[in-house]
């Protein structure tokens, strides 16, 4: 890539791309500043670099920028980040500019906001418990360090306070360090406020970095945001050695300014208007959560979507499920039954679960254990539909047992309410629900395991 | 080699002038790194290069270098245990290179250069040999013989080769024309490999799932497409057959899936044991991995890498299996392609080219004699994960796959959600290949196959129409020998078709035990529904209780086979017992 070199005059300004004709030696994803005369500086990167017409994607807003008086200077260098410790505590914006009345970050390194793939040999399979003290999750959905989990919820559902929750009692390690990592994507400031007072409180204030781009803010900028956050977080996992949670809420916002670009540029739709590429430009933020051999920290992703009138078959849930590693699904009638945290099990999983639980993470019996749950309740909620047109009484005296227990499993286990369980709590909750029921409805715990359930007779 | 210079660039694809004396599909190196591309279309003044590597950073005027040659990669002995990208760079030597993250621009042989091979020599010098001809042998791991071929299209009389520890590329001998010929030949990957004459399946890969191994059977040079959303397990699977599947080779071709995934498949394969040889499977296997985050073009590339390997073992003589997880990713990088190449877009999106171009990559699969002498047979089988948007089998990959794919493996996201796996869809799955498979199972598991098979279709099919009246008259509405059949399904479902991937003893099943086990339960409903015919009372036959020996029949290891069988006989015949 060559110097600076400034440009006077863009050919075309369409929404938030600008046409530069001859920009010489223009680079892909270079950063761009636009400065005109009684209007503030503005950033940009080239995102079509041609010896004709290039295309620059302009990060802020562009109202009152004029094509006639515009100076666009090509500044010879890609999207870098400051990363560092020193970060933890900080409010910035979406693109790491300070909101919090401190000068800008400067931090210990600079890093290319668009990460570079690792390399799959150097991956270390994900495989530690963490204890989030949810039920829902520990015991049925277990999350690992490196993972990508994430949240599917609706409108007005509890998504950020479940992340909230999760956030302030997850527990690392004795004395091992933790950072979380939040990036608000086009979030309403009500949103941010709960999540940000949530964690006032907590421990988990001051090892937390906040990159904000509310729903104020400049959309194209939330394209950035994410990349922003997730550079930050690599640094600390894996040159500071920590383990860090990010937590990107709303993945939603992200996709449609995504589709807005792509629309800008007239490039052919696909599914819904979003761009063919969107499960490639979702891969790349999401595969950055991993563990990686011979580094101590991790990475591991909370990111949160809001699925479009509750569609879990939306491109925008439909290409993330394919990418993460399971996700974690909001029900609203559980919601509407007060039931907190509202997670629908069913279409729930952690793929990772496996590598997660067992005799010296959880406990010996918990895959049998999750299986006869699952099981159980399943026919539970298949039982509960018959019901619907057959009536209560129509059914088989083992569907009527598993009517019981869906009901008591969704009260007692799923909605445990604010507090925090241990997963020794969690599986005690289990096995209670499970002892409801006759041995021979239990065809998923073999004898071995049954005979070590707790309180089973000697 | 000619030069030109970078005029645009836009994401994965970049363009140049002049390039004129260069060809299409020909490979070229851009930028100051060197980044690996191909030239996929000329027009006017202009080519369009696809990049296989990262292109942040790379700008008009930058050099291009044509290499004179297609993409291609380099068969030889030290493919086994490897795992390459999707352009065949071997990833631990990358790794070495560029550390924890890949660098664009890192380049590395496929074979290791140094590495010596002790060549065995068995061709006669003097005589004619054509490509396919044998002209040695090299141990490339413990106990698997890596036959050396004269490539495909080189003929002559051998005038030279020599046993004797060589590397890749030091020549072992030649033609009297002088051509030399080395232990590792390269072969431009989307051409299919020529074999000598293509044969008609005949026996199955044995999959060791037996939902498929008994309902829906993969033959030997066939080839499945796995349909199914997200969550249904089409990884589980592909990573199931790679560990079990009775082949000599696999490969495995991680197209555009999760590297967290391939990290558990880089741990795990070198520590599990194959008992047919008692070597760790990773010796066996060749990984191909591109992961979703690495570039979309290089994902384009690395089906067809993973497909020329596979044949290459097949000109061997081998058994080969290659999974491919998923091909709609795959899919989707041509779509990616041909939006920036601003082609007219077919079906949601994709291009109108799709259909063919995946017809072409299921036509690779087969059985056939190789080219060559001495005469050898193999195959290639062919396993595809497709991942429908939605869970839609309508869609564009799905369903040009089925055209010609010989079986479909469907995953459905209800049976998942109920913990239910392998989460196939009985009703929707079939297999072309179960009437040319029939005898071989019926002769591994020395009962009739196609006939309990039919039996247990049955059973499955009465069982979805009673629980459809159930579901509607309620469980009251039910005779009792409609009962019974509910409750052997429900057994049959649980325990037959669910296998857990997780279970040591469950993850693979013999042939054998998979008859066994249908055969029992097909005997139970006969026994039960005579019971009831003679006057029993649902309420009055130990169902229970056969249920139990069944379990204890699934879980059984298989020096306990024999004994458990026998336990559920008896719990057949003492059905009535209660009465």
């Amino acid at each position: 890539m060559i110097a600076v070199r400034t440009h006077h005059g863009a050919r075309a300004l369409i929404g938030a791309l600008a046409y530069v004709e001859d920009a010489r030696g223009a680079a892909m994803g270079e950063v761009v500043e636009l400065r005109q005369a009684g209007q503030p500086p503005r950033r940009g990167q080239v995102i079509d670099a041609s010896d004709g017409l290039t295309v620059i994607q302009i990060l802020e807003e562009p109202i009152g920028l004029a094509p006639a008086r515009v100076a666009i200077t090509l500044t010879g260098a890609t999207a870098e980040a400051p990363v560092g410790r020193e970060l933890l505590g900080r409010t910035l914006s979406g693109v790491a500019a300070p909101l919090d009345d401190l000068p800008p970050p400067i931090g210990e390194a600079l890093r290319p906001v668009w990460g570079a793939p690792m390399n799959p040999v150097r991956r270390r399979p994900p495989g530690d418990f963490i204890e989030t003290g949810v039920s829902a999750i520990d015991g049925l959905n277990t999350l690992v360090r490196g993972q990508k989990l994430p949240v599917f919820s609706g409108a007005g559902l509890p998504a950020l306070e479940l992340a909230a929750q999760i956030v302030e009692h997850a527990r690392a390690g004795a004395g091992e360090p933790f950072a979380v990592v939040f990036a608000a994507i086009g979030i309403t400031a009500r949103e941010t406020r709960l999540f940000v007072e949530r964690l006032r409180a907590s421990p988990a204030r001051s090892r937390t970095v906040f990159y904000l781009n509310e729903a104020r803010d400049p959309t194209i900028e939330q394209l950035m945001t994410p990349r922003f956050a997730l550079a930050q977080a690599e640094f600390l996992a894996f040159d500071a050695g920590m383990h860090v949670l990010v937590v990107m809420a709303d993945v939603a916002h992200y996709c449609e300014t995504l589709r807005q670009v792509a629309a800008a540029r007239d490039e052919v739709p696909g599914r819904r208007g979003y761009p063919g590429y969107m499960y490639t430009d979702l891969a790349s933020l999401f595969e950055r959560a991993g563990v990686l051999h011979d580094r101590p920290g991790s990475l591991t992703q909370l990111p949160i979507l809001t699925m479009p009138d509750d569609d879990i078959t939306h491109p925008v849930p439909d290409l993330t499920g394919y990418i993460t590693e399971g996700q974690v699904v909001l029900s609203r009638e559980l919601h509407g039954q007060g039931v907190f945290p509202p997670i629908d099990v069913l279409p729930s999983l952690s793929r990772l679960m496996n590598a997660g639980i067992g005799a010296t993470k959880t406990a010996p019996e918990h895959r049998r254990w999750a299986d006869q749950l699952y099981a159980s309740y399943a026919r539970g909620r298949e039982a509960r539909l018959m019901a619907t047109i057959v009536g209560e009484a129509g059914l088989s005296d083992p569907d009527r047992r598993a009517l019981t227990f869906a009901a008591d499993f969704e009260r007692e286990l799923i909605g445990q309410g604010h507090a925090r369980r241990t997963i020794g709590e969690t599986i005690a909750v289990g096995w209670r629900l499970l002892a409801a029921l006759p041995r021979d409805d239990l065809e998923r715990i073999d004898d071995a395991t049954w005979a070590r359930r707790p309180g089973a007779a000697p | 080699m000619t030069t030109a210079t970078v005029t645009r660039v836009t994401g994965t694809l970049a363009e140049a002038r002049p390039l004129r004396e260069a060809g299409l599909y020909e490979l070229v190196r851009v930028g100051a790194r060197g980044l690996l591309g191909e030239i996929i279309r000329f027009k006017d003044e202009i080519a369009t290069l696809q990049i296989y590597e990262d292109t942040t950073g790379l700008a008009v005027g930058a050099p291009v270098i044509a290499t004179g040659a297609p993409l291609t990669v380099t068969l030889g002995p030290g493919l086994l245990g490897a795992m390459l990208d999707g352009v065949g760079r071997p990833l631990a030597r990358l790794a070495a290179a560029s550390g924890d993250f890949i660098a664009p621009g890192a380049s590395a042989p496929t074979l290791d250069p140094a590495r010596r091979w002790a060549f065995t020599a068995t061709a006669a010098l003097g005589a004619a040999v054509r490509g396919g001809d044998v002209l040695g042998t090299v141990e490339e791991q413990p106990g698997f013989v890596h036959r050396v071929l004269v490539p495909p299209g080189v003929e002559g009389a051998l005038a030279a080769l020599a046993s004797g520890d060589y590397t890749v590329d030091e020549p072992i001998g030649r033609l009297a024309d002088g051509t030399a010929l080395t232990l590792a030949q390269r072969w431009p990957l989307r051409r299919p490999r020529p074999v000598a004459e293509r044969l008609p399946a005949d026996r199955p890969v044995v999959t060791g799932q037996r939902v498929f191994d008994l309902l829906f059977p993969l033959a030997e040079g066939g080839a499945v497409a796995v349909p199914g959303g997200f969550g249904t397990g089409k990884t589980v699977i592909e990573h199931g057959l790679a560990r079990h599947a009775d082949a000599d080779v696999v490969v495995f071709v991680g197209c555009g899936e999760r590297g967290n995934e391939i990290a558990e498949v880089v741990q795990e394969f070198p520590r599990l044991i194959d008992p047919k040889n008692g070597r760790p499977v990773m010796e066996r296997t060749v990984l191909v991995v591109n992961t979703s985050n690495m570039p979309v073009v290089a994902r384009e590339a690395s089906v067809y890498l993973g497909v020329t390997i596979a044949e290459y073992y097949r000109d061997q003589g081998y058994r080969v299996a290659v999974m491919v997880d998923s091909l709609s990713r795959w899919a989707e990088a041509l779509r990616d392609i041909a939006a920036r190449l601003q082609e007219m877009p077919g079906e949601e999106g994709y291009p109108t080219h799709l259909a063919s171009r995946l017809g072409q990559l299921y036509e690779r699969a087969g059985r056939a004699t190789a080219a060559g002498a001495p005469t050898r047979t193999g195959a290639v089988s062919l396993v595809c994960a497709v991942s429908p948007p939605g869970g839609d089998f309508s869609e564009p990959v799905t369903q040009a796959s089925l055209r010609v794919a010989g079986g479909m493996w469907a995953l459905d996201a209800s049976l998942a959600r109920k913990r239910q796996f392998p989460a196939v869809d009985w009703a929707l799955s079939y297999s072309l290949y179960t009437d040319a498979t029939a005898a071989w199972f019926a002769d591994a598991a020395g009962l009739d196959w196609a006939a309990v098979r039919t039996r247990v279709l049955a059973l499955l099919q009465r069982d979805a129409e009673l629980r459809e009246i159930a579901g509607l008259l309620g469980h009251e509405a039910l005779q009792d020998r409609d009962r019974v059949v509910i409750d052997v399904a429900r057994m049959l479902h649980e325990h037959l078709l669910g296998q857990s991937a997780y279970d040591p003893i469950d993850a693979a099943c013999p042939v054998a035990k998979t008859g066994r086990m249908a055969a029992l339960a097909v005997a139970a409903l006969d026994a039960a529904l005579a019971a009831v015919e003679r006057g029993a009372t649902i309420d009055e036959l130990e169902l229970p209780a056969l249920r139990r020996a069944y379990v204890a029949l699934r879980a059984a290891p298989p020096d306990a086979i024999a004994a458990r069988a026998a336990d559920v006989e008896r719990a057949i015949a003492a059905l009535e017992v209660r009465r």
